[in-house]
């Protein structure tokens, strides 16, 4: 009975996992752009490393919000209402930011960069600091009465846990865009970004394995405690292969880091999808915040196919654009004289 | 009533940045289609005009496809935070079309325009140009999915009432709404009118800007001489060939999609007349059974009075046949439908705390009527002004060039608004019209009577009316200054011509002897260590 609601509950930790995988290196090379470029060259090397891949990166999030909508319509609304400042926040940042990727180059003035250059550095800092809260805050719980509504205002929401949130996935954003970088960029910004990694990587993970063990010690299972301990060992294991200078390997341990971490993290509360801080009786979970089986098994079979066809081709893409970009390849801002004038609307006849 | 509680903030709110979101959706899927049409034509002809032709318009396309992007996030999250009542009442049914737009639309569309941008060199020259057919079709999926989301909130089928709510029985019922079928339709016809308003007022404006440069001039025989600007990369014989048939394609697209929309527009209305009688009567400000159409009606139609309104020109018979298809069948008026409506679904708000402060108001059945009279027919007046201009475009310009009257060029080039206005009204029309209801009840055969729910308990019981205009204006002076920038950036780039989006034209001058241009044949395949990406931001 139980079954296709702890499907989508799997379901939407592993579209959570996918959007912190993926959009976590594009929100941390986002916010790179301010705290680790030199110079307009280099930003530009950063940006275009994301630039063919960050709009369907963005998709995972929209994804996840559309299945929680979808399949735990009370966890959904609940949630969403109940942060709406954060989320505000978040909307705000992640508007700036797209349009900041697309217009940042439109316009070839120092100035003009300038002020795109902090809409992507702080875009990606507060979506990630807000995600990230929001998250956290679905695992420790809200102040929630029985018909799942937000008592005590608007910054009831307000917790250490908010902020341990926001920081684990900023952090983790930025360790994780290092070891993106290495990976995917030549030269100068290819040997500073493992350097960074290497040298960072152990504070930037304080804060998710901050958060991961508050989880284990609030819910923690067996199992979860393992998944904990197998988390830590691919944290080290990234760690010593960007030293050995093993990009990818260091990538792909970093990787799994990310998917032990929020499967221990989302195994512990499981079946709590959303707990209230007033009365356990209001607790949301997965019986209580479900769609009907009928819409979770049509929504079932067409995940079922629609899921790996999306990865696969998200994948090819990766492939497309495998090759490292360096400051080599990024061509000379296109300035051009307009071929008409700007009169033709304020001359008169 | 105060003017500020959180209902009519949330609804504002809803209100603007939807309808703002929908200024950039249909010029992203009417041009998206064109683009790739144009792209298809070079791929098989190798003619350098639409080569052009596809970097210059697929530039404006992508300037204005990131704002849809940003602004389509706003959607899916406001539903949660704003409407949480809505959400829980709706979820079962309403959230697994958003839920597949996102998988099988959103992730499509993204990706392969991702691989279309930054593809040109990486890709071979047919799956590069698949790549945009596939964001374009991706596009246009996502139109049907959120238009049957929208549709089963102005017509709910495939579900049953368990314990107060709907929970879907048939996805098939759900998935092939009628109102949904005809509204697709409609929808993406009224994206490509944008996109032929759009080709047609730019390239009018090139065309005028050669005329007055002197760069074409015009023949004994009345025909057009294109000529070359040779100081201008880019400005010569092939720009001339760019501009008159982007404007011939652009003004044929915009008279097929009004022939279009006025066609499902028709189906629509019929449906709509059954499953909402009282949008369709307010929408005609019809206070009284009968047959004609009103023309145009005076008195204060704000007043939800309908004794203050007078049909002042009436066509008889045409309402019968919009509602019935015939010239005789009296038409149910406001004041026959208001009983109804009470006997249905009650006088007041039922005294239960999700109505908040309204909790046993008097329920107006009667939805804004200035708003729903004049939106309905904004929307078919701008319509067809656009077709009507796009026709008389047509006949002007039938000698390859247009007149050298700047009038006409600022005509063609402010007319891209109206068909903006078209969809913006017909949107509005539909949604007020749908009011006080957000899931509308219909007594039609076909709907399920008591599935609906008051606007009034839709929203967000714990979210604050501070909460709500912070938003609010947040959210609207974003979107503003937004609006500047983007229309600022469109500018620039349109009156750069295709130079603006074709830096090889500058930078690498090629011979645009029509023979000796690369074709698309002779695109992609080489791969040189400067090709790691065709494009960079």
């Amino acid at each position: 009975m139980e079954l296709l609601p702890t499907i989508w509950f799997i379901a939407i930790a592993v579209l959570w996992t996918g959007y912190l995988f993926l959009e976590g290196f594009d929100l941390g090379v986002g916010m790179l752009m301010k705290l680790f470029a030199r110079d307009n060259t280099e930003r530009r090397v950063l940006l275009n490393t994301v630039g063919p891949v960050w709009d369907g990166n963005e998709v995972w999030l929209l994804t996840a919000g559309g299945a929680t909508f979808a399949a735990f319509p009370l966890w959904y609304a609940s949630l969403f209402s109940a942060l709406y400042l954060p989320l505000l926040v978040v909307l705000v940042a992640l508007i700036f930011r797209a349009v900041a990727f697309e217009y940042r180059g439109k316009v070839d003035t120092d100035q003009w960069r300038a002020r795109w250059d902090w809409a992507i550095a702080l875009g990606s800092f507060f979506a990630a600091f807000g995600v990230g809260a929001a998250l956290a805050l679905t695992t420790t719980g809200l102040p929630l009465n029985a018909n799942g509504d937000r008592e005590g205002g608007p910054l009831a929401w307000f917790s250490g846990y908010a902020v341990l949130g926001g920081l684990a996935v900023v952090g983790f954003s930025l360790v994780h865009a290092l070891a993106f970088l290495a990976l995917k960029t030549d030269g100068a910004v290819r040997h500073r970004a493992r350097k960074w990694f290497v040298r960072l990587l152990p504070v930037l993970l304080l804060p998710i394995a901050g958060w991961a063990l508050s989880i284990q010690f609030l819910d923690g299972k067996a199992w979860t405690w393992a998944l904990i301990v197998l988390a830590v060992a691919a944290a080290a294991a990234a760690w010593a292969m960007a030293r050995k200078g093993a990009e990818g390997k260091a990538f792909v341990a970093l990787g799994a880091f990310l998917a032990l971490g929020s499967a221990s993290i989302f195994g512990a509360v499981f079946p709590v999808v959303l707990p209230s801080t007033l009365n356990e009786a209001f607790d949301l979970t997965i019986s209580n915040a479900s769609s009907s089986d009928y819409t979770l098994g049509l929504m079932s079979v067409v995940a079922a196919f629609g899921l790996p066809l999306v990865i696969a081709y998200q994948a090819w893409t990766y492939w497309v654009f495998r090759r490292r970009v360096s400051a080599a390849h990024i061509p000379e801002a296109h300035s051009f004289l307009p071929a008409i004038a700007a009169k033709a609307f304020t001359t008169k006849d | 009533m105060d003017a500020l509680d959180a209902l009519e903030i949330a609804r504002w709110q809803f209100g603007i940045t939807t309808v703002y979101h929908f200024m950039m959706v249909p010029l992203t899927i009417g041009l998206g289609l064109v683009v790739a049409v144009i792209q298809t034509a070079w791929h098989r002809t190798g003619k350098p005009e639409y080569l052009r032709m596809t970097k210059f318009w697929g530039k404006l396309f992508l300037i204005n496809f990131i704002m849809g992007v940003a602004t389509g996030i706003v959607q899916e999250f406001q539903f949660g935070m704003a409407w949480s009542e809505y959400s829980r009442f709706v979820g079962d049914v309403f959230g697994a079309p958003l839920a597949l737009e996102a998988l099988l639309a959103f992730f499509v569309e993204s990706t392969f325009l991702g691989l279309w941008i930054f593809g040109w060199k990486q890709l071979k020259p047919g799956i590069h140009l698949a790549c945009l057919w596939i964001a374009v079709v991706g596009s246009v999926f996502s139109a049907y999915f959120i238009i049957v989301a929208n549709s089963w909130m102005q017509h709910p089928v495939g579900v049953e009432m368990i314990d107060g709510r709907p929970v879907m029985t048939d996805a098939w019922a759900v998935f092939t709404n009628n109102t949904a079928l005809v509204a697709v339709p409609h929808t993406l016809f009224g994206a490509l009118a944008v996109a032929g308003g759009f080709l047609l007022g730019i390239a009018w404006y090139h065309l005028w800007r050669r005329r007055r440069d002197g760069v074409d001039t015009v023949g004994a025989d009345g025909k057009v001489v294109p000529g070359e600007a040779g100081d201008i990369p880019g400005r010569d014989k092939n720009d001339h060939k760019v501009w008159i048939r982007s404007l011939r394609i652009g003004a044929v697209v915009a008279m097929i999609s009004f022939a279009g929309t006025a066609l499902t527009g028709d189906l629509q209305g019929k449906l709509m007349f059954e499953q909402q009688p009282m949008k369709m009567a307010a929408a005609e400000a019809a206070c009284h059974d009968g047959t004609g159409f009103s023309v145009l009606s005076i008195g204060n139609l704000g007043s939800q009075n309908c004794d203050d309104i007078v049909a002042l020109i009436e066509v008889p018979g045409i309402l019968s046949y919009l509602a019935k298809g015939d010239f005789t069948t009296e038409v149910q008026g406001v004041n026959s439908l208001l009983p109804q409506y009470k006997e249905a679904y009650g006088t007041h708000l039922p005294d239960n705390p999700i109505y908040g402060e309204r909790a046993g108001q008097e329920i107006d059945y009667l939805p804004v009527m200035e708003v729903t009279y004049w939106g309905f027919r904004m929307m078919i007046g701008f319509g067809g002004l656009a077709a009507l201009a796009a026709l008389v475009a047509l006949w002007l310009t039938r000698n390859g060039t247009v007149p050298e009257s700047r009038w006409l060029m600022r005509l063609a080039v402010f007319g891209i608004l109206a068909p903006f206005g078209a969809n913006a009204a017909g949107w509005i029309f539909t949604e007020m019209g749908r009011q006080p209801f957000v899931v509308a009840p219909n007594p039609d055969p076909n709907g399920i009577d008591q599935v609906f729910m008051f606007t009034a308990a839709a929203v967000s019981p714990g979210v604050t009316a501070g909460e709500l205009l912070a938003s609010l204006i947040t959210l609207t002076a974003i979107y503003a200054v937004l609006l500047v920038v983007e229309v600022k950036l469109l500018v620039k780039y349109i009156r750069g011509g295709v130079v603006s989006a074709m830096p090889e034209l500058v930078h690498a001058p090629v011979d645009e002897n029509e023979d000796a241009t690369p074709g698309p044949g002779g695109q992609g395949g080489g791969k040189s260590a400067d090709d790691v990406l065709a494009f960079a931001y």
